[in-house]
């Protein structure tokens, strides 16, 4: 045992031999830091400091004109800002909400019902992991004129409701949950719905939040249902308008704007991960694929 | 727990039926319209396996351009990527939790840029002229005397796209692999100290990868997906599609080239296939080296 000094893994204190670590890392961490930080310091920077020759890094009269002037051509292209950002916070909230309860309700069925299909659901399920929606982006705009989807908010909603990754993590959730719990509770009387309800969500929170990021992170974003399914403008998303104020023009003042709208897409990504990262890493210690 | 059939049914219905029609449907159609010619105006035809052949055959964008660009990008983002995403896990696993919890988020946060702000943020880096920043430390350091127009240069193009590519590439997985170190069993550890094992290195190869082979199968597969979600990255940084002179044309842009610029909607379905049997592939490759041999 003498050699032994623990596997040096999650340590509860600062020891030397971590220095080399933070020698290699921290360079790295700035470059990936960087580009971040630069956005941050641009959708800030008065005008006269977007022209500055040579530019600057950091912002030294910080500045919401940005901002402003973001919303200001959001006016004058006849369609207020707000339309854009009720889309969204629309689509988003259906999005993740109706995902949640749909791959919830599937994940307890595939972890604690027996029936005879189960296993094959599960591994096509997890095949489709790797599924990478650019590459049926045309058939899946003739399945939405062919339902006769174009032009809705069903457009924006329902190719992105069943998310596999979000099914696979929240099932290797579930099976944490004790089956005697289950048989207890079914012993007095519950039926399938109240253990659902009463005890399987309540214990799968972390997984739960795990799910409403990761389809946050990918309706928030999400470009191609205005780029493709949706025509009138102001039916299209946040995401959409965003991008089309970071193409417009590459000047020096259009790229304030850019930034400013570029922050305007990730802050909330951002945000909602610093409040769930704990359940995040949670969920993601039952991730494997077995 | 025994419900008999009608509860499974139900708590799956929803989920199978949007599953079904838009992710496995979506799949069937393409590999049906990939045998006809169809130009989203006139009623399909069906052609065998003339797109297939064309491609092999007779477009020379794709054979010169496209797929020696893929094939470059995803050898280096999707490996280069994963590897990346282990050792950074592995290295911030032994670190106190404050720290890791720090550097976790820092180098997660450029996939939460994914979409419009990762274009945007890197086209004002990149920017052409002499007040874009590169440009402008380059000039001030005496490396270059005029600014380079990053994204027009063709032999500039795709390595910043494969710049972008690693840069983004701690995702899901990254996440996954790092919880998947932390929740090591200790006595494996101490065990293998008995055993003869010296340094951290050898822990790493004969320990903590063998013991944590799903998460590494997980972080393979979302490695994969990771890697072709972003490659469509040089049209929204260069503006255009194709990219100027296809120096960053890669295979998600030219189903998008045929798909919706030209609306040769047959044609685009074929490279649609080929895209999803060249992702299986790898996730295959990935399966053998990190599936459990019961």
């Amino acid at each position: 045992m003498a050699g032994y000094k623990g596997n040096g893994i999650n340590p509860s204190r600062f020891e030397r031999s971590q220095l080399k670590i933070y020698i290699i890392l921290l360079p790295l961490a700035i470059f990936m830091l960087f580009p971040i930080v630069f956005i941050f310091c641009h959708a800030f920077k008065p005008a006269t400091e977007l022209f500055a020759f040579p530019p600057k890094f950091y912002v030294v009269n910080p500045t919401l004109s940005n901002f402003e002037a973001m919303f200001k051509s959001a006016a004058n292209a006849g369609i207020p800002m707000s339309k854009y950002v009720f889309n969204s916070l629309f689509v988003t909230l259906v999005v993740c909400g109706a995902g949640i309860i749909i791959s919830t309700m599937s994940a307890f069925a595939l972890s604690k019902m027996k029936f005879k299909l189960r296993g094959t659901i599960f591994s096509i399920n997890q095949s489709a992991l790797m599924f990478v929606p650019a590459a049926v982006l045309i058939p899946r705009y003739l399945i939405i004129s062919g339902l006769g989807f174009t032009n809705t908010y069903w457009a924006h909603i329902l190719p992105l409701i069943a998310m596999p990754v979000s099914l696979f993590l929240i099932k290797q959730f579930v099976d944490g949950v004790p089956d005697a719990l289950i048989e207890a509770a079914s012993i007095d009387g519950a039926g399938p719905f109240r253990i659902y309800a009463q005890i399987i969500l309540p214990l799968i929170k972390p997984a739960i939040a795990t799910g409403v990021i990761l389809s946050f992170q990918q309706v928030w974003s999400y470009l191609e249902s205005s780029n493709n399914y949706v025509n009138t403008d102001s039916m299209k998303t946040l995401a959409f308008y965003m991008n089309t104020l970071a193409n417009a023009n590459n000047v020096v003042q259009g790229q304030g704007v850019a930034a400013a709208s570029s922050l305007i897409m990730f802050i909330p990504n951002l945000i909602l991960f610093i409040f769930l990262q704990k359940d995040v890493m949670n969920t993601m210690a039952h991730s494997g694929i077995k | 727990m025994k419900t008999g059939k009608k509860y499974p049914f139900l708590f799956l219905l929803p989920y199978v039926a949007l599953f079904l029609v838009f992710i496995i449907l979506p799949i069937i159609v393409a590999i049906g319209l990939s045998f006809t010619d169809f130009d989203t105006l006139q009623t399909p035809n069906f052609v065998g396996f003339t797109n297939y052949i064309n491609l092999a055959t007779q477009d020379s964008i794709f054979m010169q351009y496209v797929l020696p660009n893929t094939v470059t990008y995803v050898l280096i983002v999707g490996p280069g990527g994963y590897a990346l995403s282990f050792l950074l896990a592995w290295a911030i696993a032994q670190l106190t939790r404050v720290p890791r919890t720090i550097l976790a988020l820092i180098l997660y946060s450029p996939s939460l840029t994914a979409g419009t702000a990762m274009a945007v943020l890197w086209k004002i880096i990149f920017s052409g002229d002499s007040s874009g920043y590169l440009n402008a430390i380059l000039i001030d350091l005496g490396i270059i005397n005029e600014p380079i127009i990053w994204f027009t240069n063709v032999s500039y193009l795709l390595p910043i796209i494969i710049i972008v590519g690693l840069w983004s590439s701690m995702g899901v997985g990254f996440l996954a692999m790092l919880a998947g170190i932390m929740n090591a069993d200790e006595e494996l550890y101490e065990a293998g100290s008995i055993d003869g094992i010296k340094n951290r290195f050898q822990q790493m190869i004969y320990i903590t990868i063998p013991t944590m082979k799903p998460q590494m199968l997980f972080g393979a597969v979302m490695a994969v997906v990771n890697t072709f979600n972003n490659g469509a990255i040089g049209v929204q940084l260069t503006g255009s599609n194709p990219t100027p002179s296809y120096a960053g044309q890669l295979i998600v842009n030219h189903i998008d080239d045929y798909g919706f610029i030209r609306y040769e909607m047959g044609y685009a379905a074929a490279v649609s296939v080929v895209l999803l049997l060249i992702i299986m592939l790898f996730s295959k490759v990935a399966g053998k080296l990190f599936t459990e041999k019961e």
